[in-house]
């Protein structure tokens, strides 16, 4: 077990407790840093595309954390927010704006248009916020093939490569360097999450999560609030929005469909809720599932000559999985993470009973 | 002393019920103003009525210059009313030290974006509040438990934590809505002696919604019971435990026999026991 004596309020404001955690993180991005080197050995890029995808989609589980964790709100809308940071990225490059303008105009599009969308509904409290940006993701696509003109419709639109000073990237062309250009994001993503979270917004956030009626004795204006947590998740859902499109090259008006809004919540959820970790952990499992289905079934039918091919099973992995974790670990991965460090940092005196959340004492009759 | 607050004909309508009749009250800066009266006597809607939670139909408050009606509920603090609950209104799924900075939520000086960077501005504004929060800590002897997450902290210590975010925000005003019920003997003592710091030390205006006759009469200067959403009676503690209409009020209709069964032998028992504590 740690003890951390803290001598100065410093010592609590830093990003890293101790020297030992900062040690680890530098050493993962020290790692992060190095993985393409050796997949440029070894020569085959495959991998290196699942990892930079599972990184994508780690940057909008940070807005949604945000979102869902943080502030106590659930969005079905997400891949929706994402559509509108591709397209506005493509369409901005289009027109000749440079990409280093062009991506984190697109993120801010995406943040502002799901905010205007979403505030008549963060005015009210419960499940409302949920049900309009389900009705989002529903329209999106009609909404893409409706503007047909600008967008390609159902025939797609091509993304056009980024271009960093002259400096040309394309996915398939040059992976390395597209890695990096997704890693520099998350690393600014992370960053800005993790400002937040330890400054007056970030608490806030969870003030309005807890108890509206106690943050709002506190000076806490509640729409407000749930609108920047809001404005904070739709442009990081946009900016994933738009790498995505570099990394597929081609979209259509079913890239973004409700399954993906859907996969999105699911992410966070097996990853851990409230916990930074838990959109990175969340993103592996949605990305690699995939591939561990698409191996298990090519090695099934080498090795035994067994033909699987269930349409739908995917989905029903994924719902199993989400069961699961809802029946057997609510607190998702990281939770679970958590517990196995607990067990070992105070062995042999765990016990079951210490993650266990206590019920909460009767709350005041609410007064809205 | 000129009235920090005032409450001017308040009436509050529930559909067909009148919660709060035509109560007016000032309470005079620096003093420790009680509520009193039995269930359901409309004290705590008062409390909402002036942090805002319920518009009156009828009637006016100000404080300190300023017409409460006017603003919205997270408009109230930055005047300098900080409020507790009945039932504890925390963050759970935060540590006591977060709880007590979102207490200085009024004094924070950034917007989103200095947030976002974490500026050196923001830098000094986190240090500053969390002075002022060990502060409070200091003085509420909540050391202990300041990392603590509040869904694993007992009854008592959450009381205590409240009084300490409300104590946070710096407010010229406490509401404190039943600060000792569910509270030990040695706790309500703790709490008497802490009410009594917040009014003469830090000079702090108090209104406290209390059950407990023996803390209201230790620490208030004057008593206001209310029954039914009337005031009976207002003036110091002992003047109002001896009025006719607060005694009518817990134990019922004129004759004794008659009215000790027919007001319930709960409240009957209750109004003696306040008054063996008061003594």
């Amino acid at each position: 077990m740690r003890f951390v004596f803290k001598t100065s309020y410093d010592a609590d404001i830093r990003l890293y407790k101790h020297g030992a955690q900062l040690f680890w993180y530098t050493l993962l991005l020290v790692i992060m840093l190095c993985v393409p080197l050796y997949f440029e050995w070894t020569g085959d890029a495959y991998l290196l595309g699942e990892i930079t995808a599972v990184l994508i989609f780690a940057i909008v589980g940070m807005g949604l954390m945000m979102l869902t964790g943080q502030t106590g709100l659930a969005s079905l809308g997400h891949a929706a927010f994402m559509a509108i940071g591709c397209y506005a990225n493509i369409l901005l490059l289009q027109a000749g704006v440079p990409w280093l303008i062009a991506f984190p105009m697109a993120g801010l599009i995406a943040g502002v248009v799901g905010t205007l969308i979403a505030l008549p509904v963060l005015r009210l409290h419960g499940v409302y916020l949920a049900l309009a940006t389900l009705a989002m993701s529903i329209l999106t696509g009609d909404f893409i093939v409706l503007f047909e003109e600008y967008t390609g419709g159902v025939s797609g639109i091509t993304a056009p490569d980024i271009s960093i000073f002259g400096y040309e990237i394309n996915k398939y062309a040059n992976p390395y360097a597209f890695y990096y250009v997704v890693l520099a994001v998350v690393i600014l993503g992370v960053f800005a999450h993790q400002n937040i979270l330890r400054s007056p917004t970030g608490r806030s956030f969870a003030a309005v999560r807890d108890s509206e009626i106690s943050a709002q004795a506190m000076g806490i204006n509640l729409t407000r609030t749930k609108a920047k947590s809001f404005f904070f998740s739709c442009t990081m859902a946009g900016l994933a929005g738009a790498l995505f499109g570099h990394s597929a090259g081609y979209v259509t008006h079913e890239t973004f469909d409700i399954v993906m809004s859907i996969t999105l919540l699911l992410m966070i959820v097996i990853g851990g809720l409230g916990f930074l970790h838990g959109a990175f952990l969340g993103a592996i499992v949605v990305g690699l599932i995939p591939v561990i289905i698409a191996n298990g079934r090519s090695l099934l039918s080498t090795s035994m000559g067994i033909n699987i091919n269930i349409p739908g099973l995917e989905s029903a992995l994924f719902a199993a999985i989400l069961i699961g974790f809802i029946l057997f670990e609510p607190m998702g991965l990281y939770g679970r993470w958590l517990k196995i460090r607990t067990y070992f940092e105070l062995f042999p005196f765990y016990r079951k009973d210490m993650f266990k959340r206590q019920k909460s004492y009767l709350k005041t009759e609410r007064v809205q | 002393m000129s009235a920090l607050l005032s409450i001017v004909n308040a009436t509050q309508r529930f559909g067909g019920v009148v919660a709060v009749k035509n109560v007016s009250l000032d309470v005079q800066e620096g003093e420790v103003f009680a509520l009193v009266g039995p269930n359901g006597a409309g004290k705590s809607t008062l409390f909402n009525l002036i942090s805002r939670f319920y518009t009156p139909a009828e009637g006016s408050i100000t404080f300190d210059g300023h017409n409460l009606l006017a603003l919205t509920p997270d408009k109230v603090p930055s005047l300098g009313i900080a409020r507790t609950f009945q039932n504890i209104e925390l963050f759970e799924q935060a540590t006591v030290l977060q709880n007590l900075l979102v207490g200085r939520h009024r004094h924070r000086s950034g917007n989103m974006l200095s947030d976002l960077l974490f500026t050196p501005s923001t830098r000094r504004g986190e240090v500053a509040h969390r002075e002022a929060v060990e502060e409070v800590i200091d003085f509420l002897d909540l050391q202990a438990f300041r990392d603590k997450m509040i869904a694993g902290l007992p009854y008592g210590v959450r009381k205590v934590v409240e009084l300490g975010r409300a104590l946070a925000t710096k407010p010229k005003l406490l509401l404190l809505d039943e600060p000792a019920s569910g509270l030990s003997v040695e706790e309500t003592q703790d709490m008497a002696f802490w009410i009594e710091d917040i009014q003469k030390q830090m000079g702090i205006t108090v209104l406290m919604v209390e059950h407990d006759m023996g803390l209201v009469s230790a620490v208030s200067s004057r008593v206001l019971a209310l029954a039914e959403g009337q005031e009976l009676a207002t003036g110091t503690p002992a003047e109002v435990q001896s009025h006719p209409a607060v005694i009518e009020a817990y134990l019922g209709t004129s004759g004794i026999q008659k009215g000790g069964q027919k007001g319930g032998q709960k409240g009957g028992q209750k109004a003696q026991n306040d008054k063996g504590a008061a003594a």
